[in-house]
């Protein structure tokens, strides 16, 4: 194990490393999608509402691996051709912003009647409103389902090595194909998957929340 | 190439999709057996009365929910022959899948358990009953219920996950599909087709569980 790690330590790390970089990249996409989408679910105007229904249902009623081949090998046939790098974050960060888009739909909900009712009597606008007033507190509600959904999106990000993009699960794959060690190349991924899960992204998640409650004095 | 729809080629691979749409059903419905018994058991297995068991349980199973399932498939598809188990692509992928999804139904089933109020658990102590008795006919009869709306979710979950299937050979819609494009250089027709036919199946049954999941709330007077 430890010659295993000293060998292949190097390459292992790269492929982490863009693991991270697909991670942090599709995550911003992913963001983007749900607040969009979300927003636009509660629109007045029903072609926006169609509109975000319409991504949503779709990229939550096919899977993930079907998005991807589909951005990757397909758009191009329409003139649009992305690097694989752009086709891997683009299309895990779109699938997880359609679930995304449910859980900010979710709390914007549940923002108590109260606080829309006092919007509306200081006569703000409805995208002061929103952006003072709704925002702030759905953002704090919706911050503990955004951690597991953190962690789906980082499990979706191996999919990306199946298009090409050399991340960990690309590195394990190719170690095994060339070594066959099998157990320790898919074993050594599979632990560095858990940690950053674990030891990064859910007491980061952690953190944030707490002090969200705090900024809004509910701690 | 740019953008032609061909509908002749789409008949003609349309009866080799429609194959695998079985199979991709047949995989997902024999994985999500597995996953149910499996997420039972490893339920179970975490309210006895060892704290050790309940332990290693809970952080193999967080394990399991946090590492990606695709990685998981190669892993025991490649590393079972090293130690004396050969697998078949489809074997491997079954358990893969049932053993992913049985971390997630086990959660299902502990919130389904925990529900059941603590006056039938009382009840059933004074009515002598064994444990077994508790849990076949007190406990699971009510937890169960509660449980199926979750339950319906993961079927759809691991219906969309099948395709992973496709990276160690199980021919499955996306295995077809890719094998379609690699014969006939066109990608459009067969990844857009598998795309329209998992909305097609995965939809109705997101929506039958949603409906369900009303049904039973009233029922359940909830």
């Amino acid at each position: 194990m430890w010659d295993f790690l000293q060998t292949y330590g190097g390459r292992i790390a790269e492929g982490t490393a863009v693991t991270g970089a697909q991670f942090g990249l599709a995550t911003a996409v992913a963001l983007l999608a749900a607040l969009a989408a979300g927003l636009g679910r509660l629109s007045d105007h029903w072609p926006v509402r169609a509109a975000a229904t319409t991504y949503v249902e779709i990229f939550r009623g096919t899977s993930l691996l079907v998005q991807l081949y589909w951005i990757f090998y397909v758009l191009p046939l329409f003139g649009i051709s992305l690097p694989k790098f752009t086709a891997g974050f683009l299309s895990v960060g779109l699938n997880v912003g359609a679930y995304g888009a449910e859980i900010v739909r979710g709390s914007i909900l549940s923002v108590p009647r109260g606080q829309w009712e006092a919007a509306y009597a200081l006569s703000m606008s409805p995208l002061k409103r929103m952006r003072r007033i709704i925002l702030p507190q759905a953002f704090v509600l919706m911050l503990p389902p955004w951690g597991n959904l953190l962690i789906e999106l980082l499990k979706g990000t191996a999919l990306v090595a199946l298009i090409g993009v050399a991340d960990l699960m690309f590195v394990a794959k190719q170690i095994n194909g060339s070594t066959f060690l099998s157990a320790e190349a898919f074993g050594t991924a599979l632990v560095i998957y858990y940690l950053l899960a674990r030891v990064l992204i859910t007491p980061a998640m952690r953190r944030l929340e707490r002090s969200m409650a705090r900024r809004l004095g509910r701690a | 190439m740019t953008f032609d729809w061909k509908w002749d080629f789409v008949w003609e691979i349309a009866p080799r999709l429609a194959a695998a749409t079985l199979n991709t059903l047949l995989a997902a419905g024999s994985g999500y057996a597995i996953a149910l018994l499996l997420g039972l058991a490893l339920a179970l297995g975490q309210r006895t009365r060892w704290p050790a068991l309940t332990f290693v349980l809970r952080e193999t199973l967080e394990f399991v929910r946090s590492t990606p399932l695709v990685l998981q498939i190669f892993f025991i598809f490649y590393v079972g022959p090293q130690v004396g188990i050969t697998l078949s692509p489809w074997v491997a992928g079954m358990m893969a899948i049932g053993l992913h999804y049985s971390a997630y139904l086990s959660e299902v089933y502990r919130a389904g358990i925990e529900s059941v109020p603590k006056g039938q658990w009382e009840a059933c102590r004074a009515l002598n009953m064994t444990t077994r008795d508790t849990y076949a006919r007190i406990v699971l009869p009510q937890a169960v219920p509660q449980a199926i709306p979750g339950m319906g979710n993961y079927l759809v979950g691991i219906f969309k996950d099948t395709p992973m299937l496709s990276v160690i050979g199980v021919t499955e819609l996306m295995q077809t599909a890719n094998a379609i494009g690699s014969e006939t250089y066109r990608f459009l027709e067969p990844y857009t087709l598998v795309g329209v036919i998992f909305l097609a199946l995965s939809l109705p049954t997101a929506g039958l569980v949603r409906l369900l999941e009303r049904v039973l709330r009233r029922k359940l007077g909830m």
